[in-house]
């Protein structure tokens, strides 16, 4: 088998026995990069020649005689809202293109310390704002499995990256599902931690109380074993939970559901929903229940409100947070010529350095927070999440974990809904809740719809720290889904 | 309860340091006239007592012993300027002629 079509783990065994070097295995994805990427556009820089000073640097290791992490030698696809010493980090955005920052993410520290060799940076919707990746200020991202539609958003790139096989793994960041609906509608795996269970230092902010680095792979146990080599501890972020990394590369490798609780949110079903989601959904549950889970129906009154709150939310956190690019320190600088005033100089460049939906959200956050409407809209917005999270601790009393569809529709056609923001922001409904309340969720691959063959998601949720629940509930589906089709779900996508 | 006219938008974008052309101003008038009917709907449930949540975490204040770390150097934290003049980040005037 090729290189390409390796798992992480097995490549990174691979290296580690010195069968095959990093180098042959970071030129192979290289090389795949090269022949595909030019029609998925996945990657908004791709740097061969760190990535093969890195390969070279990990290979040099391992003759050495050192024993290095089980990914070490494996490639990744970087989200580009990650910041990077020697690459540049434009979050999609005009505004910051062509910047190079002066420090790494914690998440990308990480990343160079497990060996992991950073293949380039992946397309996004402009700062992590959208569903499809048509918000990029750099050309949209086309799904593998189709090309005229799109591979989910914002972490489109990774998700794309991940599923054409030009990287084994990529990172996202997860604010309304922004890792797990590409994931869903491109048929691979993607996380969301828990909040604060891995690190936004040097993530560029969108919603600071909802941003959550995650990891996106072919299969459980590759992206169980990226989760742990970027997350934990990090004294960097306020946020950060100061606790162990939950045991989520053991959960992955124990598929076994047998006496476990299972809620099928009852909320999340019927208008709106595409059929043959739902009809790939049913026989998800049909097989957690002959893999000897118990399940049960639990409601959670609440979760339909959670879209309205999220977006009073995140754009009034986004507001502030976009505030930082003021063309004085740092990226695009327009129309100061002598005469005008650092104010004036401010709102030309924010105007012409911003897209139109990041534009959208600063006024609308900025009009959620204004005396005269804060009570109304961010006051009732807080009070919502309040009650989502007391939905989900209700239900967690009954159940283990919660499933439903990642996404309401498999992958959209690009165009269909890029003027209509309200139809856009429906692709987060069944993610949302999990962000307004700060626990774990996965998505895996569950089949293909009837009506269009397109890949459907399974979403599984669980408690705050409990992140290792998602991963054993994942691998299970995984597994006996695997026998099942004989293969993985990716193996049936058209060739590129 | 919403309503967002085109003037509002054009306060919302002054608000926000974006300077939008007139129609740009149109376009988003009507669409975050939609939007904001749609979120509105949070008004439906929560009642008086429900305390709000800023956050999901029970968050406390963390602290560091305040000892000297290395910092960024001048030419690291300048690196990314628009303009730069005498190890400091040049900027236009931000007080009017008249001030």
């Amino acid at each position: 088998m090729s290189l390409i079509r390796k798992t992480a783990a097995e490549l990174g065994a691979l290296v580690a026995s010195r069968e095959v070097s990093a180098v042959e295995v970071a030129q192979a994805h290289l090389d795949r990069i090269a022949e595909v990427d030019g029609r998925v556009n996945a990657f908004l820089h791709v740097d061969a020649e760190s990535a093969l000073t890195q390969a070279r640097a990990v290979d040099e290791r391992i003759a050495a005689g050192e024993t290095l992490g089980p990914l070490a030698g494996v490639p990744i696809a970087h989200k580009d809202v990650f910041t990077t010493t020697g690459m540049p980090t434009t979050a999609g955005s005009k505004i910051l293109e062509g910047w190079l920052p002066p420090y790494d993410a914690t998440v990308t520290r990480r990343l160079r310390e497990a060996g992991l060799v950073i293949l380039g940076k992946t397309n996004l919707d402009e700062f992590a704002m959208g569903s499809s990746t048509e918000n990029s200020a750099y050309g949209a991202t086309h799904n593998p499995w189709d090309l005229s539609r799109i591979p989910g958003g914002s972490s489109g790139g990774s998700s794309a990256a991940v599923s054409a096989y030009e990287a084994p793994l990529s990172t996202g960041t997860d604010t309304g599902g922004s890792i797990r609906q590409p994931a869903a509608v491109t048929g691979i795996v993607g996380m969301k931690p828990t909040y604060g269970g891995s690190s936004r230092y040097g993530l560029i902010a969108f919603a600071s109380s909802l941003d959550t680095p995650g990891p996106f792979a072919r299969n459980v146990l590759d992206a169980a074993l990226l989760h742990e080599a970027f997350s934990g501890h990090d004294p960097l972020d306020s946020t950060s939970i100061d606790a162990p990394v939950p045991a989520v590369v053991e959960a992955a490798r124990h598929a076994d559901v047998a006496g476990m609780r299972v809620g099928v949110v009852k909320e999340f079903g019927g208008e709106g929903y595409q059929p043959g989601v739902l009809a790939r959904f049913n026989e998800a549950v049909e097989l957690l229940e002959s893999l000897g889970a118990k399940v049960v129906e639990v409601s959670c009154p609440t979760f339909s409100y959670a879209l309205p709150a999220y977006y009073l939310i995140a754009p009034s956190e986004c507001s502030s947070n976009l505030a930082r690019f003021d063309a004085m320190r740092y990226g695009l600088r327009v129309g100061d010529d002598g005469t005008r005033s650092a104010e004036e100089v401010m709102a030309l460049t924010r105007a012409a350095g911003f897209g139109p939906e990041v534009k959208r959200r600063i006024m609308l956050g900025t009009y959620a927070l204004s005396s005269g409407y804060y009570d109304a809209y961010y006051g009732q917005a807080q009070k919502v999440r309040t009650l989502i999270m007391r939905d989900f601790e209700a239900a967690f009393q009954q159940v283990d974990v919660l499933v439903s569809p990642t996404t309401p529709t498999t992958a959209f056609p690009i165009g269909e809904r890029a003027d209509d923001p309200m139809a856009m922001y429906l692709a987060d409904l069944c993610t949302i809740p999990t962000n307004l309340a700060g626990n774990a969720a996965i998505s895996v691959p569950c089949g293909l719809a009837d009506e269009d063959g397109l890949p459907v998601g399974l979403q599984v949720m669980a408690p705050t720290l409990a992140d290792d629940r998602c991963y054993r509930v994942g691998a299970a589906v995984e597994k006996a889904f695997e026998s099942r089709w004989g293969g993985p779900l990716l193996s049936r996508a058209p060739a590129l | 309860m919403s309503a967002i006219t085109r003037d509002q938008v054009a306060h919302l974008a002054r608000l926000s340091r974006l300077a939008l052309a007139d129609d740009e101003l149109d376009h988003f008038a009507a669409q975050l006239d939609q939007i904001v009917g749609a979120v509105a709907r949070v008004a439906e449930v929560a009642a008086d007592d429900i305390p709000p949540s800023s956050h999901a975490l029970p968050l406390t204040n963390v602290f560091r012993p305040d000892d000297v770390r290395p910092g960024l150097t001048p030419e690291a934290a300048l690196s990314g300027a628009p303009a730069v003049e005498d190890d400091r980040f040049r900027v236009p005037r931000i007080l009017g002629e008249e001030e």
